[in-house]
């Protein structure tokens, strides 16, 4: 049913997915509380690299990574990269989509227009994958410049970034369209958090009982730092292209579901 | 040939879950005219307009819009319709003249012709010396006017109005019926909602009147007042109780009591308040008017429309 609607979907108007771009342009123009969220967003994942990842790394020493022993800080940092930008999607997509959403109405008045459902996904993720990529370049930057990654490294980990947020920044969408308010951000947030502490993020996922191990390789987060981590300093291997393509479904059912619920609760 | 009319509604059915808002309603707008759905809330008149305004689906009957199938051609009808909604959904992140350019590129005008296209508007809606300017701190009056520009960006040709003067002062109502009507002056066919009678009045060419998802009746306001009222109307009040309206009977053409007045519908009122005097009755209070649609509602319903 979805790839009949990924196929149905080519007569798709770049110009209206561009409209709604425009209008979040036209927000950020209004005044420094959006940048202020912006910047805030963005030094998280970097605090927690330089305490746990270097200040902790100092500790302990060197973890293996695909055999090869490197420095805790350099395991640590790919993961906080690709955390930078799955927060950086998933900010934009739940939190301000939700507003709109539900609060301002915004969408109302975009679907009397001729913008379709699918239009308002795809042009809000793009102004998600916007924002993550605003991290994670500066991210990278720093990684290289404190000698975390290579520079070719993070050549190859800046578009695996690209997919973690186009894969987040769908599924929060579609999530948003389900929050009943304020107080199912709570349960988001927590769940956000679940997945930051224990994807393969700050221990290897093989050092977890073997239970836990295969409940942790099913969720996304995992898949996104396995990806990056991979990219960023190695192995390069065939399992890369597993962990994408679990994110390629994640974005194409979350844009899917996202749209499909913005045109049944808006289109009534 | 005749044109087509612009909006085709046969036995036209809106259902949510069990609730019919609108039970099977036959409606034709004709390019260029102002057309009203008047009715007290509830009566279906905004689901009416959404489904004309091509974001929610008929449940049963036809609907044709501009000639075309609101389902399938969506895109195509939105882009001729201009809609002013009832829920104020301006863009408090954007500026006023922001409020209009961003809206203009949902309808695929360019950067240069969305930026000429609100300056045009805001001088037509009078609020030029807004533009660079936050949309909350506008009154109610110059919201619902901004609203009015943005529905006119992609220059439209039928116009939908839901409830446009709703909880709005005298003085700005009357700047916005002026508006609105240049609009209808350019040819712009305009299709509103109200529940206020002088609004229909003022506006409207034609109109409906709906009660609970039914149309209870159609035509010029003039017409339905000829109808369903009489030319004048006597409005009467009396101290006390009893049966007043009993002795009233045979004066004027029909009687209707209400709780705090008695309506004598008249084809000459002041012959009609003679002879109430003439019997011997002696009212608090008469005032003699001419007769509105207020009155053909209360006849059509036995319900005036004010809540």
């Amino acid at each position: 049913m979805m790839t009949a609607w990924v196929v149905t979907r080519r007569n798709l108007s770049a110009r209206r997915v561009g409209a709604v771009l425009n209008r979040n342009v036209g927000a950020l123009r209004s005044g420094p509380a959006y940048w202020l969220v912006l910047l805030s967003g963005f030094f998280e994942p970097l605090l927690y690299l330089l305490s746990i990842g270097v200040g902790v790394g100092a500790l302990v020493g060197t973890v293996p990574v695909g055999g090869r022993p490197v420095d805790y800080a350099v395991f640590v940092a790919p993961a906080m990269l690709a955390v930078s930008a799955m927060s950086g999607a998933l900010a934009e997509t739940t939190f301000n989509v939700f507003f709109k959403f539900k609060y301002a109405k915004t969408y109302d008045a975009v679907l009397a227009t001729p913008v379709r459902p699918v239009e308002i996904a795809l042009g809000e993720l793009t102004w998600a994958l916007v924002r993550c990529l605003f991290y994670t370049v500066l991210f990278l930057v720093v990684m290289v410049v404190l000698g975390l990654t290579s520079a070719g490294g993070a050549l190859a980990a800046f578009p695996a970034t690209a997919l973690v947020g186009l894969a987040f920044g769908a599924a929060g969408m579609a999530i948003s369209t389900f929050l009943r308010g304020w107080q199912d951000f709570d349960l988001l947030t927590t769940g956000q958090f679940t997945l930051f502490l224990f994807s393969g993020t700050f221990s290897p996922v093989q050092d977890y009982p073997v239970a836990f191990e295969v409940i942790v390789t099913l969720t996304p987060l995992y898949h996104a730092v396995e990806l990056v981590r991979g990219l960023a300093v190695g192995p390069l291997g065939w399992t890369l292209l597993v962990h994408a393509g679990y994110l390629v479904v994640m974005a194409v059912a979350g844009l899917w579901l996202a749209s499909r619920r913005i045109g049944k609760l808006l289109l009534v | 040939m005749a044109e087509e009319p612009l909006v085709v509604a046969r036995g036209l059915v809106k259902r949510f879950g069990g609730f019919t808002a609108v039970d099977g309603i036959d409606v034709s707008v004709e390019r260029g005219e102002a057309f009203g759905f008047l009715g007290p809330n509830g009566a279906g008149k905004s689901s009416t307009m959404r489904m004309i305004s091509c974001v929610s689906p008929p449940t049963a009957g036809e609907l044709r819009i501009l000639g075309m199938d609101p389902v399938r051609d969506g895109v195509a009808i939105r882009g001729r319709l201009g809609v002013c909604p009832q829920l104020g959904n301006l863009d408090a992140d954007l500026s006023v003249f922001e409020n209009l350019t961003t809206y203009a590129r949902y309808f695929g005008l360019s950067r240069a012709e969305a930026r000429r296209r609100a300056g045009e508007l805001l001088e037509f809606v009078q609020l030029a010396d807004r533009a660079g300017g936050k949309v909350e701190p506008l009154s109610g009056g110059m919201k619902q006017r901004l609203l009015i520009a943005r529905a006119l960006v992609n220059d439209p040709e039928i116009v939908l109005l839901d409830e446009p003067t709703t909880g709005l002062d005298p003085q700005a109502r009357h700047l916005l019926w002026e508006r609105l009507y240049q609009l209808k002056r350019q040819g712009v066919t305009l299709v509103l909602t109200t529940h206020y009678m002088d609004e229909a009045e003022q506006l409207c060419d034609r109109l409906v009147v709906m009660d609970g998802g039914r149309i209870v009746a159609e035509g010029s306001p003039r017409e339905l007042i000829g109808r369903y009222s009489t030319p004048e109307v006597v409005e009467l009040r009396f101290a006390g109780g009893g049966d007043v309206a009993g002795k009233l009977d045979g004066v004027g053409e029909r009687v209707d009591a209400l709780p705090d007045r008695v309506l004598v519908y008249a084809r000459d009122g002041d012959a009609a308040v003679a002879e109430v005097h003439r019997r011997g009755l002696s009212p608090l209070s008469v005032l003699v008017r001419r007769s509105t649609l207020e009155d053909v509602f209360l006849h059509l319903t036995g319900r005036t429309l004010v809540d």
